[in-house]
């Protein structure tokens, strides 16, 4: 469906207007206290009201953004960079004890969800958001490697394989030029999915004070806050929760498209969840 | 079989034991030692060297390991370094609230997506089948946690119907203990059912292609009824793999939910852990978690071994 593309596309891409214009504006400081503006109703100098100490909410919403964003991309980029390679390897060799390795230890890997080795680099580490993004992108790395290797090992039974190993290139040659490129859109379709994973994952720590440290504002920072609200204030939750769903929505939508757009062959390999 | 199952579980042996080497060298890392953080910045030598006997982290970090993943194979998860408590009976408490929870939430979850997935195959090609479909998109991109605070805003705040949070015992008062759960089972069950719908669609989809359901149609079964008496039950296969893979899922939301509803369960423990600085405790709730994510897995693998015999 092509709807699924443009939809995404176009959430997606609000997200990442939010985020880059926040670095040259935003209407208000996000993090300035202000005490004489508390729990300002939306309208008028606050588009979307303050919080409990006067932070404007739009202002913090942009800001989120950008947090979001930030950890998505390195977590996501630890997840390809550590995955990729490793699946391909194991996909290239399908029967060798170096895949059945990579693959024994992708399933204990499998066994930490993000949230339980962000909690444990937190408590040695102190948590903040580097090791959110590096207990997220450890977590997504068995995503990418299944996906690499299940995509690997349909392109190794491909003529144009064959073509190259009869023509004497050998293994590290036949990945770079072969198997990569032909990977590449299922990689960039996992890519997205996990990057709404990582957005999930994020907020989730965030709210539980394992991600992001105020001041620097967040999307489950703010849900968290506006929980003690929910009762006199409940706009305070609406805003950071429709901002995640969004952006979640978005990249899934995206990440269903482009499958469908980029490579119908390869339609039958799910990104993994 | 016999072979299969032997090699899966030494399989689930090895990353077990791995993953104890693992949760314990990441706590040995921790800055501090815990007796004299227990202690505070006033205590003497002596007394911080006489804790550190009696808790046994004086020891080499080879032998304390070894000492721990033996009591965990016993049950025994030694002591908490901060409240003297068994940790074992700690967790055993803890360990039911959650799986009650993670429980309920896989019912509700079923109870939402197996209908609802079918509906949507059957209707794919008209509005209310891709308006199941776009529903279901919106609830995966809802964290549990998130869904948590729309029905406390819902039921609790503006119906008040329901508590915002807290927790009964089953044993204390059996009604305000359903009810101080509800919420919680379906903010997981609703986000769980969501992602369940699209697989359940899928499955239901794929099997109304199959000659078997066209045979049965040509018998005279109407589709709905062909569907019921053939077409479910081979279409439960894949669903029952990506049921079993969502129990992790909902163990970590439970964590999470656990939060947003102040219940007593496994989540609670852990981060009170980590804010208290108990060691051991979340090593110990660690382990467990980690242990339960790969008891499922083998779990999935073998009933899938024993449904497709092509597998083992």
């Amino acid at each position: 469906m092509r709807g699924n593309l443009v939809i995404g596309a176009v959430l997606v891409g609000l997200t990442v207007v939010a985020a880059l214009v926040s670095f040259v504006w935003t209407p208000h400081d996000p993090t300035l206290v202000d005490a004489a503006h508390r729990l300002a109703p939306p309208g008028g100098d606050y588009l979307l009201g303050t919080d409990k100490f006067g932070r404007d909410t739009l202002s913090q919403l942009m800001v989120g953004a950008r947090t979001t964003l930030y950890v998505g991309i390195v977590a996501v980029g630890i997840a390809a960079v550590i995955g990729t390679p490793l699946g391909m390897l194991a996909g290239m060799t399908p029967r060798g004890w170096l895949s059945e390795l990579i693959m024994r230890v992708n399933d204990l890997v499998f066994a930490f969800p993000a949230l339980l080795l962000a909690v444990m680099l937190g408590a040695v580490y102190g948590a903040g958001t580097l090791t959110a993004m590096i207990a997220i992108g450890v977590a997504t790395v068995p995503a990418f490697a299944r996906i690499a290797r299940a995509a690997t090992m349909q392109v190794m039974v491909t003529d144009y394989i064959m073509a190259a190993r009869a023509a004497g290139r050998r293994g590290p040659a036949i990945a770079l030029r072969h198997v990569l490129p032909n990977i590449g859109s299922m990689l960039i379709v996992q890519a997205s999915v996990s990057f709404a994973i990582a957005i999930l994952a994020e907020a989730a720590l965030s709210f539980l004070g394992f991600g992001t440290r105020p001041p620097t504002p967040s999307w489950g920072r703010m849900l968290q806050e506006a929980q003690e609200l929910l009762f006199s204030t409940p706009r305070l939750a609406l805003w950071p929760g429709l901002a995640i769903a969004l952006a979640v929505l978005g990249f899934n939508l995206l990440g269903d498209g482009l499958r469908d757009h980029l490579d119908p062959k390869l339609r039958r390999i799910r990104a993994e969840r | 079989m016999i072979s299969y199952l032997a090699k899966r579980v030494a399989v689930l042996l090895a990353s077990t034991a791995t993953a104890g080497v693992v949760v314990f060298a990441f706590m040995a890392l921790l800055p501090g030692d815990p007796a004299e953080v227990a202690l505070g910045v006033n205590a003497t030598p002596e007394a911080i060297e006489a804790l550190r006997r009696q808790w046994g982290t004086d020891r080499p970090p080879l032998t304390q390991f070894l000492d721990w993943i033996g009591g965990l194979a016993a049950g025994d998860f030694g002591v908490s370094y901060v409240t003297s408590s068994p940790i074992g009976q700690q967790i055993g408490e803890r360990l039911g609230v959650t799986l009650t929870l993670v429980v309920g939430g896989m019912v509700i979850a079923l109870i939402v997506a197996v209908p609802a997935g079918t509906f949507a195959a059957v209707h794919h090609r008209n509005p209310l089948g891709a308006l199941i479909s776009a529903a279901s998109q919106v609830g995966i991109a809802v964290p549990a946690f998130l869904a948590g605070i729309l029905l406390v805003f819902v039921f609790a705040v503006q119906a008040q119907a329901l508590p915002s949070g807290g927790y009964v015992p089953l044993t204390e008062d059996p009604s305000l203990w359903f009810q101080s759960l509800l919420l919680p089972w379906l903010s997981l069950g609703l986000v769980q059912g969501a992602v369940l719908t699209r697989y359940v669609r899928s499955a239901v989809l794929e099997v109304m292609r199959e000659d078997y359901l066209r045979t049965a149609r040509a018998k005279g079964r109407g589709r709905m009824g062909a569907l019921w008496r053939h077409g479910l039950r081979n279409a439960a296969i894949p669903v029952v793999t990506v049921l079993g893979l969502q129990l992790a899922t909902l163990l970590i939301g439970a964590v999470v939910v656990e939060r947003v509803f102040v219940i007593p369960g496994l989540g609670d423990l852990l981060l009170n852990g980590v804010a208290q600085r108990d060691l051991l405790l979340v090593q110990g709730v660690v382990m467990v978690l980690v242990v339960a994510v790969l008891l499922v897995n083998f779990v999935v693998d073998v009933a899938y071994a024993v449904l497709d015999p092509r597998l083992r």
